[in-house]
């Protein structure tokens, strides 16, 4: 089975967001590999010790990405592919990820895909679902199971808690959802092993990829952080009456009931 | 600059949902004075084309096929690119619901056109249309720009007005008829795990449990809550980790992101994981007996208490509100 995992590297959940220069400032933060994207990575490997084949975990990204990629060949991925785009990019959006994973992914012969449902970062969910299109392959996304039996592959999708059971084949692509599994945490010998393993970088240029081709169909104008809240008021008094004078505040002056 | 613009009608259970309307005034506000078309796609939906159109869409296409039964991407698509060739707009409008996030990149992926997802305000500005969205889990915003092709968007539910009713508006609704082929995926169970009732994503007002509601019957006081303010119950990834709720309940960074005018976090610390689901909730209101605990932080107001005492006397006291309005 040739399965591959799409991975992106995030800030991580913990970090406090500051701004500066008109961008999220990144000096200092730690940065780990999107959560959905560890359970993309654990279904993988799962499914490759259970079916046979090779799991190649890829990043669209800059050189930074690189850490996150040996955490994942840590974890027992075989092999990794860091598309870096730093010096060809400088604005990117969802279209240009797609199309760049799309265009490596295309003579692949891949027979499973997988992918998070969501970074937890930019938060839009579209790159899953837009690869598979354009490589032409069915996609179940908020996946929270997973078993292939031949060519059959029967999935649970979450569908804002609902559950739905799939029928689909390969090749698929699919994302990941909590529940999918629980992620393992690299070995020792793991570490040692990830060092030896391909991590292979390539270009746009490699890709036989024009800026062009990929220009994003979106921009952003201006990033910003929520207005301070102004400090909550924590009511005192008799229980009663702290009771009493939440109503009255919730009633007449937040106005929310 | 007048435009064309589509908007998906999202049906559940025989029903629009409400984002549907919400997605309509987003359209309206894209349209800048060009024509809003609704588009419904299902087994039998065009009884809910009036509906669309009373809420301010001009007109609605609709696609009627069992294919379209159920929801699968392959179905909708189909559907929904054989309107769009056939409309030819230049906007486009989904809901950004579980249906919305499946399709919307999708579609996207099939005209090469971006897409910005998970809206939640839409302005005019400058010659612009500018979507701002939380980024980084709500700990910040941006706003975005369409530069080239097709403005296309899903906006979060309770975020964007509705328009008004207005049962005197008519339309034109037409059918489209479309050959629904092979579909990749066969739905063959559902399991309804979700609550009955108010829908926790479109809620006004959510009342959420935490580790503090201690067992699967301490979420009966929330329930009675929930029910008197006409709103839905959530919970913190703490309780469903301890099996007090489905895990249909979560809200926060890995559940569910909800926005309502009232969110009360009964035995909820606040950690930033639960934080970024809830954390742009217009009034929010904390029931702790830790007087240190993060969730005062977010909080507009807030009771050092126990909630087995706080969450009965706040059901009885809005009882009563309700009886005197
Ligand atoms: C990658 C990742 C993703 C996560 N995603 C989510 C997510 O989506 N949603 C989420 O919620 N969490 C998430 N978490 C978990 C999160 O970090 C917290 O562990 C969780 O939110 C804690 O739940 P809690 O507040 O219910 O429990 P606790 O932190 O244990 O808090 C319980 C609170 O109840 C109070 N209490 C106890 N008894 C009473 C009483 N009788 N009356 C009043 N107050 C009482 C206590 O003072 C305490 O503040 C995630 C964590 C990680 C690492």
């Amino acid at each position: 089975m040739n399965i591959f995992v799409l991975m992106k590297r995030t800030f991580d959940t913990e970090e406090k967001i500051s701004i500066s220069g008109g961008k999220i400032n990144e000096d200092g933060a730690e940065f780990i590999i999107n959560p959905y994207d560890e359970y993309a990575i654990e279904e993988a490997i799962q499914v490759r010790d259970a079916q046979g084949g090779e799991v190649t975990v890829i990043t669209v990204g800059s050189e930074e990405a690189e850490k996150q990629l040996r955490t994942a060949l840590a974890m027992g991925a075989d092999k990794a592919v860091l598309i870096n785009t730093e010096d060809d990019l400088e604005y990117s959006d969802q279209f240009t990820t797609a199309k760049i994973l799309a265009e490596y992914l295309k003579d692949k012969d891949a027979d499973l895909i997988i992918g998070g449902n969501v970074a937890i970062d930019g938060g839009s969910g579209q790159v899953g679902p837009r690869v598979a299109e354009l490589l032409n392959i069915p996609y179940v996304t908020t996946i929270t199971n997973l078993e292939i039996n031949g060519s059959t592959v029967t999935v649970v999708r979450d569908v804002e808690g609902d559950s739905e059971v799939i029928e689909t084949s390969l090749p698929l692509l699919v994302t990941a959802q909590q529940g999918l599994n629980e992620p393992r945490y690299p070995s020792l010998p793991g570490i040692m092993k990830a060092k030896k393993k391909p991590l292979d970088e390539l270009e746009l240029d490699d890709l036989d990829l024009e800026e062009d081709d990929v220009e994003a169909k979106t921009k952003t104008i201006e990033i910003y952080l929520p207005a301070q809240k102004q400090a909550g008021k924590v009511l005192e008094g008799e229980l009663a009456d702290q009771v009493k004078e939440l109503v009255s505040l919730l009633h007449n002056e937040a106005k929310v009931v | 600059m007048a435009r064309k613009v589509l908007v998906l009608g999202e049906v559940r259970d025989g029903q629009l949902r409400n984002v549907s309307y919400e997605a309509v005034g987003a359209a309206k506000t894209i349209a800048e004075g060009g024509e809003v078309v609704g588009v419904l796609l299902g087994a039998s939906v065009s009884s809910l084309a009036e509906e669309l159109i009373q809420y301010g869409a001009d007109r609605v296409v609709v696609v009627e096929d069992e294919k379209l039964a159920q929801y699968t991407s392959d179905g909708y698509a189909q559907g929904l690119i054989a309107v769009i060739e056939s409309e030819q707009p230049e906007g486009l409008v989904f809901g950004h619901t579980s249906l919305g996030k499946d399709l919307s990149p999708r579609v996207a992926g099939k005209l090469s056109s971006g897409l910005i997802s998970d809206v939640t305000y839409i302005e005019v500005e400058g010659g612009n249309i500018v979507f701002t969205r939380p980024i980084y889990s709500g700990k910040a915003f941006e706003k975005k720009i369409v530069t080239d092709g097709l403005i296309f968007a899903t906006v979060r539910p309770n975020n964007i007005a509705p328009l008004e009713k207005d049962e005197s508006r008519t339309g034109d609704v037409s059918t489209l008829s479309v050959d629904i082929k092979d579909l990749r995926t066969i739905i063959k169970e559902v399991v309804r795990k979700a609550t009955e009732g108010v829908d926790l994503s479109e809620a006004k007002v959510v009342i959420a449990g935490g580790r503090g509601v201690k067992s699967e019957e301490g979420f009966e006081p929330l329930k009675e809550l929930a029910q008197v303010l006409g709103g839905a119950v959530g919970a913190s990834r703490g309780a469903c980790d301890a099996e007090y709720c489905d895990y249909s309940l979560q809200i926060g960074q890995t559940g569910k992101v909800v926005t309502p005018d009232l969110y009360i976090a009964c035995g909820i610390s606040g950690a930033i994981q639960h934080l970024a689901g809830m954390s742009n909730s217009k009034v929010i209101v904390a029931i702790n007996k830790d007087p240190e605990a993060n969730i005062f932080n977010v909080a507009d107001y807030g009771i050092v208490g126990d909630l087995f005492e706080v969450v009965p006397m706040l059901t009885e006291e809005f009882k009563k509100l309700k009886v005197n309005a």
